[in-house]
């Protein structure tokens, strides 16, 4: 699997950008996560969203349905859209340590 | 480009080529005399028809900033042997509605694939988009910025609305009872974000077919159907009728016959179409087009809920609204508003991965058109002729 590195950060990553070790991530890795996905500086909205992305995970064990946490968070789809340019599922999950969501069919 | 590329035998794919049609092996072959991509593409495929296994792992979350969907992620198992497959993806195009292009902007979307991609396209998917096959994660910003500079744009994927699609309507056949590309062209328009950014509990594809032929199938490939119709009588020129018959047509047997409403009459010198029993089936003005054609009152049906076999079974969509004119924009906005009312609540209480016709199914149709403010109807029933459970006062009279 490939490596990806940023500043000391270091870790394994699959062909999509996903943390392979889940179990790995910190704010820092976060930090340097998002900066795969076009987000520079996580601001306490981003935090909000990736917070409640990961107590959700703790929880179920799946990444929960975007209705959802649009609901929990309070934001729109296209705030977002906003905070993660990439999308909830590529951005914000990634971004979050979540394992990757399940593909489209 | 300039590296020498692998050969690859390939002794079971060169079957495919025999024979009379076309072959996508030969189409794969031509792209891989110069792109490394289609190159790997073919060794890849021998290999998989040599082990009998697939060699593409499922899904993959790839995309460009800001949407959401668009673009399906794919990668080989295999990616140090076949390093230029490592990443596949493919990318869906909106196609124009009825699939009309110049010459030329089929000779831009192919050098734009060429420059970024596999040079392999389909044209077009299931889902009526152009189909990119195969590029590179880092090529997606790229090529999107070129489709976008020539006026094209990404089309749905996942869990959204998918790309509109439509037959060919007024712009080719006789029989669009309303106009099917200017209708997919607004609905397209009105929901760029749905068919952008997926947050439904699954696909929701939008098919128009101008009439009951239902060219593009919208009856067992659309969540939600709008197929064409007329509600007055089929028009029947007697002239031509008599000419079919002159030359060979047995009305009788090919028609008549073969009516699923049985109503029509011939005496070998006048049809009669007792128009309150047709079924809308199209059958008897396909095999005398000259003869007959649809009334003159056109508009559509709306059905709702077809999908494919994956996760439940098949479904064929049903009537929720049995006619509707569909020949200005406020007609078009309540098409928009009936959709609206449809996605709530299954955006609120649909499962993740159910379709709406599972949906309705599960919540049963009289909670369903409560909850979108629709009145139960009779064409609502499935097959409201042989339902034990409807009685007809002809019927009843005729005891």
């Amino acid at each position: 699997m490939p490596i990806f590195e940023w500043n000391e950060i270091k870790i394994e990553v699959d062909e999509d950008g996903f943390m392979a070790n889940p179990e790995e991530w910190n704010e820092r890795v976060a930090l340097a996560l998002a900066s795969t996905e076009g987000v520079t500086e996580l601001t306490p909205d981003h935090w909000k969203v990736i917070n409640y992305l990961r107590d959700y995970y703790k929880q179920y064990g799946i990444a929960p349905m975007i209705r959802k946490l649009c609901k929990e968070t309070g934001f729109t789809l296209k705030q977002i859209y906003d905070l993660f340019p990439s999308g909830p599922a590529k951005g914000a999950c990634k971004v979050a340590g979540l394992a990757k969501p399940t593909g489209c069919v | 480009m300039s590296e020498q590329m692998k050969k690859y035998e390939t002794p079971l794919l060169d079957e495919l080529e025999k024979g009379q049609w076309p072959s996508f092996v030969k189409e794969i072959k031509a792209a891989a005399e110069w792109n490394p991509m289609a190159n790997d593409l073919l060794g890849l495929l021998e290999r998989s028809y040599r082990e009998k296994i697939g060699h593409w792992k499922h899904g993959g979350i790839v995309g460009v900033m800001g949407y959401g969907g668009g673009v399906i992620g794919r990668y080989t198992d295999l990616p140090e042997e076949f390093p230029h497959v490592s990443h596949f993806h493919t990318m869906r195009i909106n196609q124009p509605a009825g699939w009309f292009y110049t010459a030329e902007a089929l000779r831009t979307l192919a050098d734009i694939w060429d420059r970024h991609g596999s040079g392999l396209t389909n044209f077009h998917g299931s889902t009526g988009d152009i189909i990119f096959l195969g590029t590179r994660t880092e090529e997606l910003e790229p090529t999107f910025e070129e489709l976008t500079q020539a006026g094209f744009d990404l089309g749905g994927s996942g869990s959204d609305i998918r790309t509109p699609s439509c037959c060919c309507g007024m712009a080719r056949c006789e029989w669009a009872c309303y106009d099917t590309m200017k209708l997919t062209y607004f609905l397209t328009q009105h929901y760029q974000d749905e068919i952008h950014r997926p947050a439904f509990p699954y696909k929701f594809k939008i098919k128009c077919s101008g009439c009951p032929n239902d060219c593009v199938a919208s009856v067992a490939r659309a969540d939600f159907s709008i197929i064409g119709t007329w509600r007055d009588e089929i028009q029947i020129d007697q002239e031509m009728v008599r000419e079919y018959a002159k030359n060979g047509v047995d009305i009788n047997k090919e028609i008549v016959a073969l009516c699923p409403g049985k109503c029509i009459e011939w005496d070998g010198n006048t049809l009669k179409i007792d128009n309150s029993s047709c079924r809308h089936c199209m059958h008897c003005i396909n095999v005398m087009p000259k003869a007959l054609a649809p009334g003159k009152d056109r508009g559509a049906a709306i059905l709702l809920g077809s999908k494919a076999p994956i996760v439940e079974g098949a479904i064929l969509s049903s009537v929720i609204v049995p006619f509707v004119k569909l020949d200005d924009e406020d007609s078009y906005n309540d098409i928009v508003e009936l959709i609206d009312a449809i996605l709530e609540p299954w955006i609120e209480e649909g499962k993740n991965r159910e379709r709406i016709g599972e949906f309705v199914q599960r919540v049963g149709l009289g909670n369903f058109l409560e909850a979108i403010g629709l009145d139960p109807q009779p064409e609502m029933i499935k097959h409201p002729r042989t339902n034990p459970y409807v009685f007809y006062e002809n019927y009843l009279e005729e005891e």
